[in-house]
């Protein structure tokens, strides 16, 4: 396999952006991940993009998107209707053929638009499950309650989550939520989806992502501080949440065991946990010890959650921290689908 | 380096306007069985899946891989889905082979589909975002000014249109999972067939179609251990220009050229009308047949045109097209690449049946989508490269 | 003996407050004014009307703003027979792409005001503007174009532009 590193990463995300689509929320941070490096979006080899039609209220959403990044003359170029951490593994793929050095990957989605609950009731098989109109955040409860029946987890371990996250989100410009909450005054809310509260779920935000992934040479040429992809996998359950174990992340535990997640020290971990009680079970499914590794330095999903970037987001996060010598090897992951279902994993080394 | 790779095996569904007696579940089952079947594979030989399909409105789910997960035997293993507009069962494909020429996978299951009878096609395509322009007539009232572009440019005859539905829809006759069998079809019904957008006709226009096609894609190892003709992938590209654009050539686009460019350079073409046997190109719309000719260097611009009159592209031609039938006789939308690239896949491994070119070695499958903006494009051969 | 089950209808229904942009935001209030304001690309130079986010060809964001004339050129056109979703006008109708004066991209709008057959490409034509009372931020305050009584553009001057 050839070395690939993160070169490059930006992001922005808000609650709501009224005044600008989502081009032109693109635009600048392009500028601002290719502008360091001395280059522009006419010099990468691939470009790959992660957005969902759905979500934008629009078929064909990436089309318009794909402006932002001016392809002319004509580019190689690829869309998957995945989050942009899907789309970031498409571009790792493609560099392992060798002719080309150097992949953009950006993700973006607004959930603002439309009502995301009910975008998401979407995203079910259409016959049986779909017209009950479960939307994500009762699916998620169903977990959560499965988790805090079988003894894994308490109500007071998900506050633990959500405070952790608003507390290092206070350093995270683009986090939407932040700040120092009393976890005893967060078990006194009120619930909101049984057994889930308000703040275990994750907020409504507008945003998108860039990355510029380089291969062997050309990443050092890039940056004195390339990031590497040391291993990187996904696997993906049934989305029956009858037919799988919901309590733990079989596909994450895989996924990780691929990505060598499970050996070796872990300095930082970005986990994608949209509710909170998630981040309980994929710290289980990865294996990893909260004694010795930072979790969601970022916040997490929880603090952000841009829809179809904040995947990406995990990955990108965790790099520029390493990047920034916070540490030496860090994991991220991302999720897609309804609790869990969806899992990739990968690990970064500075 | 990349490593070689191979189609090991197709499966496609007999295209209809409706699938009644199947989910999209069964839609894609049915194609992705047929293929492991025809590969001599079963699924725990498969490593991954790569689906693809056009937009979601299509069939009202979002993100339908993950409700299909089961139906794909993707549980516990990697699962994407590939949304690049029309060409998007082409694009399917290339991700698929290029996970398999990355070393990464022995196998990967390749799916494309669409079941457009679901949820309304029409309305998706024409989806009015406010405060955009109006007047989008769907896809044909997006694409006959372009043609009219092109007839004004070649001063082509008003009835080579004509000429290649006629051909398309008899070569679908020896097609069994085409959807139109027009066996009685004649050039004086087309040519007589109501306008719908001037200058295309109702008879020159693709069908809506519900249905699916699945390939194999294997490493090296895996063909050469199959007891099943296989076909080696000589070659992939993909490219992608702007919407709308000051500069842009939509009827002659840069990146249908540099896409073939490409292609052809990764497979080792020099002379495409020599060296490729035959090819199943995106023929949504009768006019496209000549135009991508010269768009693919088949022939000289402004020329395409000649190649349909003088029989060059017919079944029996120098350079035969569609011989499947193409897109105007099936188009399942989100499948509609990826039978080209499976059509093609099956002229060089010879199991096309009834439209089977004799002798066929070397051909290209193509897929184009948005306006006139997405290609995706293969060059497949019966011998190792 | 019961029949299977072929066909479960669910109803989907989805609102979307939806958010034009910076430019496109601009170009309306223009419209609204009765104003055709085209953007220039500060890197190829070209002014696109109607300007949506940035220059697709650059990937750059607009600099200057270019009030494009109501005249143009009909480059290409359709002649469609049959309605769609939302559209009910009278069968058959010209869809043209005119290129207004000053701008280097097409618009998509009505032809009206000649028989279709007599449509041709190259035609001059001029905007008709829906009574200012009724003007609204859209590009439909031009409910369609008509010819002027110019001679055609020379072929060759928009071939270009199809």
């Amino acid at each position: 396999m050839r070395d690939v590193a993160v070169v490059a990463y930006n992001q922005f995300a808000t609650r709501r952006d009224e005044t600008r689509n989502e081009i032109e929320m693109l635009l600048p941070v392009l500028k601002d991940t290719l502008g360091p490096l001395g280059l522009t979006t006419k010099d990468m080899g691939f470009t790959v993009s992660g957005s969902s039609d759905y979500l934008a209220g629009q078929a064909f959403a990436f089309v318009s998107a794909l402006d932002a990044v001016g392809p002319w003359p004509p580019i190689a170029e690829s869309h998957v209707e995945m989050d942009g951490a899907f789309a970031l593994y498409e571009a790792w793929v493609r560099l392992q053929h060798g002719d080309i050095d150097t992949a953009l990957v950006y993700a973006f989605g607004k959930s603002s638009p439309g009502d995301l609950g009910r975008v998401l009731a979407l995203q079910l098989e259409p016959y049986l499950v779909g017209p009950l109109w479960p939307d994500a955040a009762s699916l998620a409860a169903l977990q959560a309650r499965a988790l805090i029946d079988s003894g894994k987890a308490s109500e007071k371990d998900l506050a633990r989550v959500v405070a952790r996250s608003r507390r290092a989100a206070q350093d995270n410009p683009n986090a939407q939520l932040k700040g120092e909450v009393d976890e005893a005054a967060l078990l006194d809310e009120p619930l909101f989806n049984d057994p889930l509260r308000k703040h275990d779920l994750p907020t409504i935000s507008d945003g998108c992502a860039v990355m510029v992934l380089a291969a062997g040479d050309r990443a050092r040429e890039l940056t004195d501080t390339p990031v590497w992809i040391r291993g990187i996998d996904h696997r993906v359950e049934s989305q029956h949440l009858g037919s799988r174990d919901v309590t733990t992340s079989a596909s994450t535990r895989l996924a990780g065991q691929k990505a060598g997640a499970d050996v070796g020290t872990i300095d930082l971990a970005e986990l994608h946990a949209p509710f909170s009680h998630q981040e309980l079970i994929l710290i289980d499914a990865l294996g990893l010890d909260e004694t010795r590794t930072r979790i969601n330095p970022s916040g997490g999903a929880l603090a952000s959650n841009p829809m179809m970037t904040a995947g990406l987001v995990r990955i990108g996060e965790a790099a520029k921290r390493l990047a920034a010598g916070e540490g030496n090897r860090a994991v991220a992951h991302a999720t897609s689908g309804p609790a869990l279902q969806q899992n990739l994993v990968c690990v970064l080394e500075a | 380096m990349a490593h070689r790779a191979a189609v090991l095996g197709t499966g496609q569904t007999k295209h209809v306007a409706a699938r009644k007696d199947v989910s999209i579940a069964g839609l894609v089952r049915e194609a992705a069985d047929r293929a492991l079947a025809d590969a001599g594979c079963t699924w725990d030989d498969i490593d991954a899946v790569v689906i693809g399909k056009a937009p979601d409105m299509f069939e009202g789910v979002m993100m339908p891989e993950l409700y299909l997960a089961e139906a794909l035997g993707a549980v516990g293993k990697p699962l994407m889905r590939v949304h690049t507009a029309g060409s998007v069962g082409g694009s399917t494909a290339v991700v698929a082979t290029h996970l398999v020429q990355a070393g990464i996978h022995e196998r990967v299951l390749t799916v494309a589909f669409e079941k457009q009878s679901e949820s309304n096609a029409m309305w998706a395509l024409s989806i009015r975002i406010p405060f955009a322009q109006p007047l989008v007539a769907g896809a044909g009232g997006y694409f006959a000014p372009i043609v009219r572009g092109y007839i004004r440019k070649s001063s082509a005859p008003l009835d080579t249109g004509y000429k290649v539905v006629l051909k398309d829809r008899l070569n679908a006759l020896k097609n069994p999972y085409a959807h139109l069998h027009q066996p009685d079809i004649t050039y004086e019904q087309i040519a007589e067939s109501p306008l719908l957008w001037d200058p295309i006709r109702y008879a020159e226009t693709c069908p809506s179609s519900d249905g699916a096609a699945a390939m194999v894609i294997g490493s090296e190892r895996a063909a050469e251990a199959s007891e099943r003709p296989v076909a080696w992938i000589h070659g992939t590209a993909v490219r992608s220009e702007p919407t709308m654009g000051a500069g842009r050539d939509r009827v002659n686009p840069h990146a249908g050229r540099a896409c073939a460019k490409a292609v052809y350079a990764e497979a080792g073409i020099t002379d495409p009308f020599r060296q490729i046997d035959c090819a199943e190109i995106y023929v949504p719309f009768s006019w496209f047949e000549p135009m991508w000719l010269e768009n693919l260097g088949f022939a000289e611009e402004g020329t395409g045109w000649k190649m349909v009159h003088d029989g060059t592209t017919a079944l029996d031609g120098d350079l035969p097209i569609n011989m499947s039938g193409g897109v105007l006789s099936s188009n399942p939308i989100g499948a509609s690449g990826m039978l080209r690239f499976l059509e093609a896949a099956n002229q060089v491994r010879g199991t096309a049946g009834d439209h089977q070119v004799e002798g066929a070695r070397t051909a290209m499958g193509h897929a184009y989508g948005g306006g006139s903006q997405f290609f995706a494009m293969w060059v497949v051969g019966a011998e190792k490269r | 003996m019961t029949e299977p089950v072929t066909e479960i209808i669910t109803p989907i229904r989805m609102d979307y407050r939806y958010t034009p942009g910076t430019e496109s935001s601009a170009f309306l209030r223009g419209m609204k004014e009765g104003k055709m304001l085209g953007r220039r690309c500060p890197s190829c130079e070209k002014v696109y009307f109607p300007a949506r986010a940035v220059c697709s060809m650059c990937g750059e964001a607009f600099t200057e703003t270019v009030e494009v004339k109501d005249t143009g050129t009909m480059v290409t056109f359709a002649v469609v027979n049959v309605n769609f979703a939302n559209r009910v006008i009278d069968l058959p109708y010209v869809t043209a792409e005119v290129v207004f004066d000053g701008a280097d991209t097409a618009s998509m709008v009505l032809l009206s005001g000649v028989a279709p057959e007599e449509a041709r490409m190259g035609m001059r034509v001029k905007a008709h503007w829906i009574p200012e009372a009724e003007w609204d931020f859209s590009l439909a305050n031009i409910d369609y174009v008509e010819p002027l009584d110019e001679p055609d553009a020379p072929y060759e001057s928009f071939k270009e532009l199809v």
